[in-house]
């Protein structure tokens, strides 16, 4: 089948995403997440369930979560430009937020894993085949454990837009990937944390399959000169809320601490 | 009060960031009572997908959740609970581990979590250890089992396929679609 141009694929966004608000002003719940079945985003029509999830109430596994703290992790990986011997090129970023859960309580001492494309947009991975430049200096992949006000903070490159083929003259704009735990594994969390006035935004299928528009914005970090540093990095703010089932668990989660 | 933060895929380019060393070895191979467990993921139109994660997280034999750290590290000894392992080019997937105990009254499971590209928020299932004489009063005795449809059941248990060996495909479409569970009810 050809590649569709962007134009087709706007039409089908903007289709979507118009049933979407009309559900919403109709009195609808907004979608807190995206679609999994988004066909705008190809690779997602043969990979998505067709029946409806199956509703079950978490049990003991699902409300807790595999157990991390801060020996999990060396200290040096929430920096990715000094994982080499020189410099990576780019634009020098920190990173920073919190994570917590839906009642605004830290999630303290979980795991974040992060990845990214280098300054030009491309991945150390095999598979990327983007005509643009490795850089020797720069990998993209960090850890850190949250801190015990559920706070993280990174040192990175900002990551480069990159071509891919979903349709034709298809951009993703610049995105760092998380992986999150929770204290609770139905607290699970993989996403992209983009950066303010992406003008991409409007022609990523991926970022609007998340259907509101106050949804999207969750994923949008923010500049913060407070987190600038003078004569070094730009900072971003980005803060992360993991809700999940019914919390009354957490308490005896503590006691196994 | 605040809102969830939305999921996106993990997208195709995490397989030198996600899988660690040894991800997929629960427990070590050579230890009394380990199990296989595998299978092949696969999309609406039966092919095997290439680039998928899965991570396996379960109580351990007598059914208790560990407690312990060093999830991401393989000592060959500490029991943690948890696996990640990215499939092949077929899309099959293979964790070695221990038959999860039942914690509390309730079947034995495992939680198996996807991700994979084209998949834009992770999905969770589980997988069931039964004995063919155990199906029906596990079924009718689990919350989630009860529920559903019966031939959809089949779709939660692994199937011994030798010693030590059990296979779980999970279908994201089509016949035999998996069995997926929306824990936000």
């Amino acid at each position: 089948m050809p590649l569709s141009t962007q134009n087709e694929i706007n039409r089908e966004i903007a289709a979507i995403s118009a049933e979407a608000r009309a559900t919403v002003e109709a009195g609808g719940t907004p979608e807190l997440h995206p679609r999994r079945g988004y066909a705008p985003y190809r690779s997602s029509v043969l990979r998505h369930p067709t029946h409806a999830l199956v509703k079950a109430d978490p049990e003991e596994i699902e409300r807790t979560s595999p157990a991390f703290g801060h020996t999990d992790v060396d200290s040096y990986e929430a920096d990715l430009t000094i994982q080499h011997p020189g410099e990576p090129l780019g634009e020098r970023i920190i990173v920073t937020g919190r994570v917590l859960d839906g009642e605004g309580r830290p999630v303290r001492n979980q795991l974040l894993e992060v990845w990214q494309a280098n300054a030009s947009g491309r991945y150390v991975h095999k598979r990327d085949q983007h005509p643009a430049p490795l850089d020797p200096n720069f990998t993209g992949v960090g850890r850190v454990i949250t801190g015990d006000d559920g706070s993280y903070r990174l040192v990175t490159i900002k990551p480069g837009a990159y071509p891919w083929k979903n349709h034709t003259n298809a951009w993703r704009p610049a995105h760092i990937h998380f992986s999150l735990f929770g204290t609770a594994f139905t607290q699970r969390l993989v996403t992209q944390m983009y950066f303010p006035g992406d003008p991409l935004f409007a022609l990523d299928p991926i970022y609007q399959s998340i259907v509101d528009p106050a949804a999207q914005q969750r994923l949008v970090s923010q500049y913060d000169h407070d987190v600038s540093v003078p004569e070094w990095a730009i900072g971003y703010r980005w803060n992360i809320t993991l809700t999940g089932p019914k919390q009354t668990w957490m308490e005896q989660d503590d006691d196994h601490e | 009060m605040s809102e969830q933060t939305p999921s996106q895929t993990v997208g195709p380019f995490f397989g030198y960031a996600l899988p660690f060393e040894r991800g997929g070895e629960v427990v070590d191979r050579a230890q009394p009572g380990a199990i296989r467990l595998h299978g092949r993921v696969f999309d609406g139109e039966g092919i095997g997908i290439p680039d998928a994660l899965l991570e396996l997280w379960q109580p351990d034999g007598s059914g208790v959740i560990s407690r312990e750290l060093g999830s991401h590290e393989r000592d060959g000894y500490t029991f943690t609970g948890f696996g990640r392992t990215e499939t092949t080019r077929a899309g099959d997937y293979t964790f070695t581990t221990v038959t999860p105990g039942a914690v509390g009254g309730g079947a034995a499971y495992a939680l198996v979590t996807l991700f994979a590209r084209g998949l834009l928020h992770h999905l969770f299932t589980r997988v069931y250890f039964l004995t063919p004489d155990e199906v029906p009063a596990a079924v009718a005795g689990d919350a989630v089992l009860s529920k559903l449809p019966p031939e959809r059941v089949p779709t939660l248990l692994a199937v011994a396929d030798g010693a030590g060996s059990y296979r779980f495909d999970i279908r994201l479409q089509g016949e035999n679609e998996t069995v997926f569970l929306d824990f936000d009810a």
